[in-house]
């Protein structure tokens, strides 16, 4: 399934990769993509980890740009 | 600019200030350093802060990271100005960073403002602002002047002006009247609107663009992975050489500490690759939206690339390079004028809603009296014979295809247009001419055309299902290299991957087609581009790139603003690495001061970002 995420305050770009990569490697993510333009994190997961895979986006975030709030918009 | 940037500015400027206290005092006096520590701590009192957090959180190499150690190692070998000073002018390079992504995250969002926030929803004769969300299909909806169109639907009521240009790119407004389709995300200008909703939120239009532009940037380009691959290598690559250059001369040559971990100092301040990182989406970003306000929309800026090295084009005809709607293209009389052919062949076809005789109807233009239509024959699969009451006598006409004209005995001389359909007319047993009908080609074709050619598109190529001699004629008339006709749709996707073979290596092949019917040829071509296809969801669903006027003339648009944004990507990425390799090999010397580094960096990532702007900007040439 796909889940978009708003990463609203993200000003780094080295970070957004930094995520982005962080975010490929999570198990049960088949592909993400964060784009530093639109602060918008796309990710392609499967359905029955779907919770467990966005907590665990939103404390990589949260670690590597504290300062970004992790806004689930879908 | 923000109330965050706007503190920033504020703390810069204190910065500054003291800075320049600081210079002033030193060597006058001992107490020049209290200026120096406010101003280190005035512009960056929170990059070791958060230093310390993330090197909690396991992120070494964060670039709060490296300049809290270059600025404290400074210090503790005593270059208190330095430290201040790189300080000041990263901070100040990241506020101007920040400044330029949120000035054009701003601008697109301005550019594609056609979020409706609210519909004034009819509901028992009252109108109420509700969620577009809420609204169902065949409520009633108002639009006032001003307002955005929240939900596709039909004009029920009032006629008006329509801008469009969020849409479609086209700067003229649209006239619409009652019983016009009217699409969402279009402003009703001067008049209030009655508009019966056909379609959801989520399935209108302005729904469906608005995802394909916010997902746009989530297909990157190599470019852009490139960048990221290479920030990951190079900050920690610079930072050990850093270390290597600190560590090694004075232990091994007997070189001065002092000296060489200044260098290395140096070393880290240039270390960090976010302005760099920054400049190519931010130029991406701006090509995709210069894009859009000309009325083309990318799925993502991978296609930037590919329309930049495009050396095929693969046209479908009907829809696409022709408006798959029928005109009267030749009127041929054995004797006497076109007008009275015409005018014949308009009261023979009276009764016919058949697209042929509306065209024919259309083309005659003046009003039919009905009064001159005597008994009327038809025969389906033949043509239509009818008695007419012209100028006071009684003529019996045939209009019709070759197998009517074979049926009345009537010989009717080889007729040589292979394009569109053939009418035929005769009287009684006379035969009196033809008409012909074919679909016409998009006015600005021959522009496209020939603007492809010129921005070096070495292969135009035109698929067709129509008969083979067609499509040559069109083909030809066009100026079009290779033509293939007859073929099913199943057979276009065979064709497509027969060109897709057989193209020049480095370059992408796109398919252009309106979305219907086309799709299979759109996902197999390099770059698929549905044309005029907004309305249509499989072409929106299939396509790479949305050209939402009909005009193909657009591609030579989207050609030139990939070329320019992969221009300002490529200039980018080498001026920012050459300028970074050029300052570590000149500090590694010792030509280059701390200062240097500081100017070269901060100057650096300023240039990048402004060349970066531009790729927003695209004027259309004329």
């Amino acid at each position: 399934m796909k889940r978009i995420v708003k990463l609203e305050g993200l000003c780094c770009a080295n970070c957004a990769a930094k995520i982005e990569e962080g975010v490929k490697k999570l198990s049960g993510v088949e592909s993400a993509s964060l784009s530093f333009m639109t602060q918008r994190l796309t990710m392609e997961i499967e359905e029955d980890k779907s919770e467990t895979i966005m907590e665990a986006a939103r404390k990589l975030a949260n670690k590597i740009e504290p300062e970004a709030e992790f806004k689930i918009l879908r | 600019m923000t109330k965050k940037q706007k503190k920033m500015v504020i703390r810069l400027i204190t910065s500054a200030v003291f800075f320049a206290i600081g210079m002033v005092l030193e060597g006058k006096t001992s107490w020049y350093l209290i200026p120096f520590i406010i101003s280190y701590l005035a512009a960056g009192y929170d990059v070791p802060i958060r230093a310390i957090r993330s090197m909690r959180n396991g992120q070494l190499f964060d670039e709060n990271f490296l300049m809290s150690i270059a600025t404290f190692g400074a210090i503790a070998i005593g270059a208190m100005e330095e430290a201040v000073g790189v300080m000041l002018f990263y901070q100040i390079g990241e506020l101007f960073n920040d400044y330029a992504v949120n000035k054009s995250r701003k601008s697109i969002t301005e550019l594609m403002d056609i979020n409706p926030e609210y519909a004034n929803l009819i509901r028992d004769g009252k109108e109420e602002k509700v969620d577009p969300y809420e609204v169902e299909e065949g409520d009633i909806i108002v639009v006032k002047p001003g307002e955005k169109v929240p939900l596709d639907g039909v004009l029920i009521k009032g006629a008006g002006e329509l801008d469009t240009k969020a849409l479609t790119g086209e700067s003229m407004p649209a006239e619409v009247k009652e019983g016009d389709d009217i699409i969402s995300g279009s402003i009703n200008l001067n008049s209030v609107l009655e508009i019966q909703v056909t379609k959801l939120f989520d399935d209108s239009t302005v729904a469906k663009i608005l995802e394909l532009v916010e997902n746009a940037s989530s297909r990157k380009a190599k470019a852009e992975t490139f960048i990221t691959r290479f920030a990951r290598v190079y900050t920690p690559v610079v930072v050990v050489l850093a270390l290597l250059l600190a560590v090694i001369p004075p232990l091994l040559f007997g070189g001065s500490w002092n000296t060489w971990i200044y260098r290395a100092l140096s070393f880290l301040v240039v270390s960090c690759p976010c302005a760099l990182v920054i400049s190519v989406p931010l130029s991406f970003f701006g090509g995709l939206g210069a894009a859009s306000s000309q009325g083309i929309l990318l799925k993502g800026s991978n296609y930037l690339e590919s329309m930049a090295s495009l050396g095929t084009v693969v046209f479908d005809k009907t829809g696409t390079l022709t408006t798959g709607k029928f005109k009267v293209t030749d009127i041929d009389p054995v004797q006497g004028s076109k007008e009275e052919l015409l005018k014949l062949a308009a009261y023979g076809e009276f009764h016919s809603n058949h697209p042929i005789a509306i065209s024919v109807k259309e083309a005659y233009g003046e009003p039919l009296d009905k009064a001159m239509i005597g008994t009327v024959e038809e025969t389906p699969g033949y043509g239509i014979r009818s008695e007419l009451l012209l100028d006071g006598e009684t003529r019996e006409i045939s209009v019709g295809n070759m197998r009517l004209m074979e049926q009345l005995q009537i010989s009717v001389p080889e007729n040589q247009a292979v394009m569109g359909t053939t009418l035929y007319v005769a009287e009684e047993t006379t035969y009196l001419g033809s008409i012909t009908i074919s679909d016409t080609v998009r006015e600005d074709v021959p522009m496209a055309i020939k603007g492809l050619k010129a921005a070096g598109v070495k292969k135009l190529v035109m698929l067709t299902g129509d008969k083979p001699e067609v499509g040559q004629a069109v083909g030809k008339a066009l100026g079009l290299d290779e033509v293939y006709g007859g073929l099913l749709p199943g057979d276009k996707v065979g064709k497509v991957e027969e060109l897709l073979k057989n193209k020049a290596e480095g370059t992408m092949l796109a398919f252009v087609g309106d979305g219907i019917n086309d799709a299979p040829v759109l996902a197999r071509a390099d770059v698929g581009i549905a044309m005029g296809g907004i309305g249509s969801d499989a072409a929106v669903e299939a396509a790479d790139i949305v050209i939402m006027t009909d005009e193909p003339s657009k591609l030579t648009d989207i050609i030139l603003i990939a070329r320019k944004t992969m221009k300002i990507v490529k200039q980018n990425i080498v001026f920012a690495i050459g300028v970074k390799v050029i300052i570590l090999i000149l500090t590694a010397l010792g030509f280059a001061s701390m200062w240097a580094a500081v100017f070269g960096d901060v100057g650096v990532s300023v240039l990048a970002i402004l060349n970066a702007v531009r790729a927003l900007k695209y004027k259309l040439k004329d």
